[in-house]
Formats: structure tokens, C-alpha cells, sequence
């Protein structure tokens, strides 16, 4: 189903349109109202009425999350504090947290983008949804709690942990949509296959989002749960989840344009790259009271994918995230995503889909070990066939990586499982 | 003509054997023979014990990696050369052994030797038309 046939099937050269509108009146609302872009701006000699066209934008600064932390809490606000209905603020692993806040228009217009993409990955008005997302200051439960009460969906505010229970009310009250992150998402499925659950749940539609997974992650969470999973994408600087998502066709998440202009630059320049190529995803949001930005640096990695999709939407689709710049690991030279090391471990015979990567250094080599969970008892008769275990996950790693890991194999059940949003990695460097 | 040996994937890391040994004494399982070898990364214990399917639900409910294989327990005369003659034996006619330890305590006078062969079905046989003996799963408890 499609929320919003007229927004989302929307021509092409009408949306450009639109959004060149309202990316001027973007300008124009933050060069009155935030002090930080009128004196950038400035600097850089640029005046609202200079924004004629959408590749214009080039012309506006970036905006990064050290600009967040230099105006904590409140200095990027565009809204006097009585206009604010909400605030949010993300988990802020390194330092503060990064504060954003939104008007009810902002609370209205962010339920109207999570209800579109809801409905892309397939949930409609007769689904039971549990959210299993934690609440709280992370945007990631309200914004799908919002959006999906939009939709008329019948809302779960389950939260995260307490996992066994969570497999009993999600059979007892029959839900039908899950939302989580997908490592919590697979957690949840080992504990209802161990509880002996799986039948009695109706579970057929995963929206899952709020950290990076691989297409091979996805396949994986298809196969246990017998559900048709998709992914959203959003940030709490951009407004939280809600940005783009997939449909079920499953072809890359379709931008809310309307909502959201989005560029994809080189992360060492700032220079746009061709369209097509990858790089670094640029947001503006275009319609945000309580905090409009300009062109926000994501750092994650994708590329953009014109063209009308299967599904009837004529919206851009951006393809998953690969991966962050910022989670990048540079081993020996050679730069690695952890999400290169998931695709080649999911699915894998032998050995579980949890993993855990640890980087140090002995002298001046790096070192990487991969540590994952054997999980097939069958190869316990000898060392010769454990090893050749060892050895075929070692070469796939290395055709992939073009790097030489070590592999250590773990007892099932020993790597970390997360609630939330999950943590693989861990550099000792 | 054959016994059960569990065998369980245990991690390289200090206090792992510990841990297990105290699952199984905790559980009232008697280890009747023992055998452990390690790589740097990991290791393969090797057990014949006093109740396989009790340890194998014990061993997996704690979430150690396990199964059964079927291994022959031949008793060999507890005198010096006793092991080679049943080694010549399955030298001639072919059989590798994988590998193979020893009981913890004798049977009468023989020491008892588990053997892991690569054709289990053959060893077997010729072991007993040679007149060595082979203890059966319901000797050992």
C-alpha cells in the first residue's frame, strides 16, 4: 500500500520543484533564525535569494555533529523553547549527548514519514505492531510509535529486553509486525526457537532499522522468523527514523524527497560524486521547525539510486548503508567495514550468526581476529575438520577483505547478544 | 560391539576444563575415561561416561557444542606388549586408528584401551574373531 500516493508517486520534475521551493525557504527561515548559519553564510558571502536552483546547494556549508556538541543543548534551536513539544537526544557514545528538539508540526510531519515507510515494507491499519526498540531519549521507539499509530496500526510499546517474555506476549497478543534492531531482532529469534515458540507466532512483517546490517543479515532474519524484512533509515540530527526505507521489493529505501533533499559527496572532499557512485550521504532536511540544518554530514556510506521502482513509488532510493566512515578500520593499510566481515559469516555452515571482531596491534602490524560460535556438533570428531572450518572462513575473509584474520572459534551461546543497537567491535589499537 | 563417547568443544581459555568438569560432577555423571587434546584455539575432550544421554542434555542445556560417536572398548591384557598386539592387528589388515586413550580403571587384568578407527564395522569384527575382547556400553557404568 502506498500512505501517500500523491507525495510518492509524485513526478519528476514536480517534486525537484517542489523541493527546490522549500529547500529556499530553508535558507531563508535559517539565515533569520540560527545564529551559526547566518554568520557561515555570511562568510561565505551566500544570501538566501542566491539559492536559484538544487545544484545551488553546493553553495550552502555543511553541518556537522561537532557543530551539535559546540551548541549543546539548545544553540542550533530555530524555535523559542514555548514552541517546543519534544525533546530527544542520542546515546552519545564519545562525549555529550546530541540534543534535538521538534514543534507539534515537526512531531506530525515525522509520523507522516514513518507511516509512509511502514506501509513500503508492508504493515497496514490491521497489523499488531511490537516495538522493541528501547524507550526513551533514543528516537528510534517514539518515531516508529508515532508513525505507525498514523498508519492505524494497533501499537505494542513493549521496549527492549526481558526476552522471554516478550516471545510470550508477542504469540499471546498475536503481533504481526516486529520492530527492532536486527541483532536484537536475531537474538529474539534464537530465545523463541530454544522456548519452542515459533509456531505459535504470527509474526509476518520485521521493520527493522537504527543500525547498519548486511543483505546477507536480512536473509538470515527472513529465513527464522518466516517474515518479510525490510529497513528504515534516519538519524536523530535528521529527525530520527523516518528518512528513507525499503518497500517490499527490496531494491534500496525510498527517500521521503519531499522531506529530505539528499546528496552523496566524497567524505574527503565534500566534493558531490557522480550520480550513481558512492560516497557519503548528505542530508537537508527541508520542512523542520524546531531545528532545520543544513546539508548534515551523515557519515554514512551509500549511493544514490534514481529511477521508478517496481512498487509504483518514483521517489530516489538510497542503497543500505555499507558502512560509516567513522566505523571504517584501517588494518595494515587496507580499509575494512565490519559489514564486509558480516556478509561473509552469516549464513555460513557451520558456525552461528553472532560474531565479534577485536583489533590490536603486536609491534607494528595490526591484527584482526574474528571470533564466531560453532554451532554444528557433527564436526567434532576431528581436529582436521575443525580446522578446515578455520580455514574456510579464513580464506572467505581474505578473498573479501584482502587481509589474512585470525579465526577463533567460541561455544555457542558466548558472544555478546544486544537489545539494542549492537557493538561488534573492538579495537585495542 | 561399540560404546558411546561424548565429545565437547571446549574454548582455550583459563578455568574452561574447570567448569566443565564441575557441570558434570554437579550432575552426578561419573567420567569413566578421558581424553583431551588442544590446538592453540581450542580443544576436543573426549569422555566415556556413566550416562550419555543425560550428559549430552546436561553438556547442551549449558551450551557447549557436543555429540556421540561410537568408539570400541577393547580390553588389553595389562602386560608389557599387550597394546602392540592389538595394533598389529589392525596394522594387517589396514585399519588406521585416529585416536585412542585409555580407561581410567581395569577391568579384571586387562587395562582397557577406547579406540576411534577409520572402519569401525571391520575392527570390530576382526578384534573379536581374534579373540580380543570388547566391552559393551552396559560393562562400563
Amino acid at each position: 500500500m502506498i500512505f501517500q500516493p500523491e507525495i510518492e508517486t509524485m513526478g519528476r520534475e514536480e517534486m525537484r520543484a517542489l523541493q527546490l521551493q522549500r529547500l529556499q525557504q530553508t535558507v531563508r527561515y535559517v539565515y533569520e533564525r540560527v545564529p551559526l548559519y547566518r554568520e557561515r553564510l555570511d562568510a561565505l558571502k551566500v544570501r538566501p535569494e542566491d539559492i536559484r536552483s538544487l545544484d545551488d546547494v553546493r553553495r550552502l556549508p555543511f553541518t556537522t555533529k561537532e557543530d551539535f556538541r559546540a551548541n549543546y543543548p539548545y544553540g542550533l534551536f530555530a524555535v523559542p523553547m514555548k514552541d517546543i513539544v519534544r525533546i530527544h537526544a542520542s546515546s552519545g557514545t564519545t562525549g555529550q549527548p546530541t540534543v534535538v528538539g521538534y514543534t507539534e508540526q515537526d512531531i506530525d510531519m515525522w509520523a507522516t514519514c514513518v507511516a509512509r515507510l511502514c506501509a513500503a515494507g508492508g504493515a497496514t491499519r490491521e497489523d499488531i505492531a511490537q516495538i522493541s526498540f528501547g524507550y526513551g531519549l533514543f528516537t528510534g521507539a517514539l518515531g516508529l510509535h508515532f508513525g505507525l499509530a498514523k498508519l492505524g496500526a494497533a501499537v505494542v510499546p513493549i521496549s527492549s529486553g526481558n526476552t522471554e517474555r516478550q516471545i510470550q506476549l508477542m504469540a499471546d497478543f498475536g503481533s504481526t509486525v516486529l520492530v527492532a534492531t536486527p541483532s536484537y531482532a536475531l537474538y529474539m529469534a534464537e530465545v523463541a526457537e530454544r522456548m519452542g515458540m515459533m509456531d505459535k507466532i504470527q509474526l509476518r512483517v520485521g521493520l527493522f532499522g537504527a543500525e547498519g546490517s548486511t543483505e546477507e543479515m536480512r536473509a538470515e532474519l527472513e529465513r527464522r522468523w518466516g517474515i518479510v524484512a525490510t529497513e528504515n533509515y534516519g538519524m536523530s540530527e535528521l529527525i530520527g527514523p523516518g528518512v528513507s526505507g525499503d518497500c517490499t521489493e527490496k531494491c534500496g529505501m525510498h527517500i521521503n524527497e519531499d522531506y529530505f533533499y539528499c546528496e552523496v559527496v566524497d567524505p574527503a572532499t565534500g566534493e558531490p560524486v557522480p550520480e550513481g557512485e558512492w560516497g557519503e550521504l548528505v542530508v537537508t532536511p527541508l520542512m523542520k521547525q524546531a531545528l532545520p540544518l543544513l546539508r548534515y554530514r551523515t557519515h554514512d556510506i551509500t549511493r544514490l539510486l534514481p529511477g521508478p521502482c517496481k512498487c509504483g513509488r518514483t521517489t530516489t532510493r538510497m542503497q543500505k548503508i555499507a558502512g560509516r566512515t567513522d566505523d571504517m578500520l584501517i588494518i595494515r593499510g587496507v580499509n575494512v567495514f565490519p559489514s564486509q566481515i558480516e556478509g561473509v559469516l552469516i549464513g555460513m555452515e557451520g558456525i552461528g550468526p553472532h560474531y565479534e571482531i577485536v583489533v590490536t596491534k603486536k609491534g607494528y602490524m595490526d591484527q584482526i581476529e574474528v571470533k564466531v560460535e560453532l554451532v554444528d556438533a557433527g564436526l567434532l570428531n576431528s581436529y582436521g575438520e575443525l580446522e578446515a572450518l578455520t580455514r574456510r572462513i579464513h580464506d572467505r575473509l581474505k578473498v573479501v577483505l584482502q587481509i589474512d584474520a585470525k579465526v577463533t572459534l567460541v561455544s555457542p551461546n558466548t558472544l555478546k547478544r544486544f537489545e539494542g543497537k549492537a557493538k561488534r567491535v573492538t579495537d585495542l589499537r | 560391539m561399540f560404546i558411546q563417547q561424548i565429545s565437547v568443544f571446549i574454548e582455550n581459555r583459563h578455568g574452561s576444563l574447570t567448569d566443565f568438569t564441575q557441570l558434570l560432577g554437579e550432575n552426578g555423571v561419573d567420567l569413566i575415561a578421558l581424553s583431551i587434546a588442544d590446538t592453540t584455539n581450542f580443544g576436543i575432550l573426549r569422555a566415556i561416561v556413566s550416562d550419555n544421554e543425560k550428559t549430552l542434555k546436561v553438556v547442551r542445556d549449558k551450551g557447549y557444542t557436543a555429540n556421540l560417536t561410537e568408539v570400541l572398548a577393547v580390553a588389553v591384557p595389562d602386560v608389557p606388549g599387550g597394546l602392540a598386539g592389538v595394533l598389529q592387528l589392525l596394522r594387517d589388515n589396514d585399519i588406521s586408528v585416529e585416536y585412542l586413550y585409555s580407561f581410567v580403571r581395569r577391568v579384571g587384568n586387562d587395562a582397557i584401551i577406547i579406540f576411534r578407527v577409520d572402519q569401525p564395522e571391520r575392527a570390530g569384527n576382526l578384534l573379536r574373531d581374534k579373540g580380543v575382547r570388547l566391552l559393551e556400553q552396559d560393562e562400563i557404568a
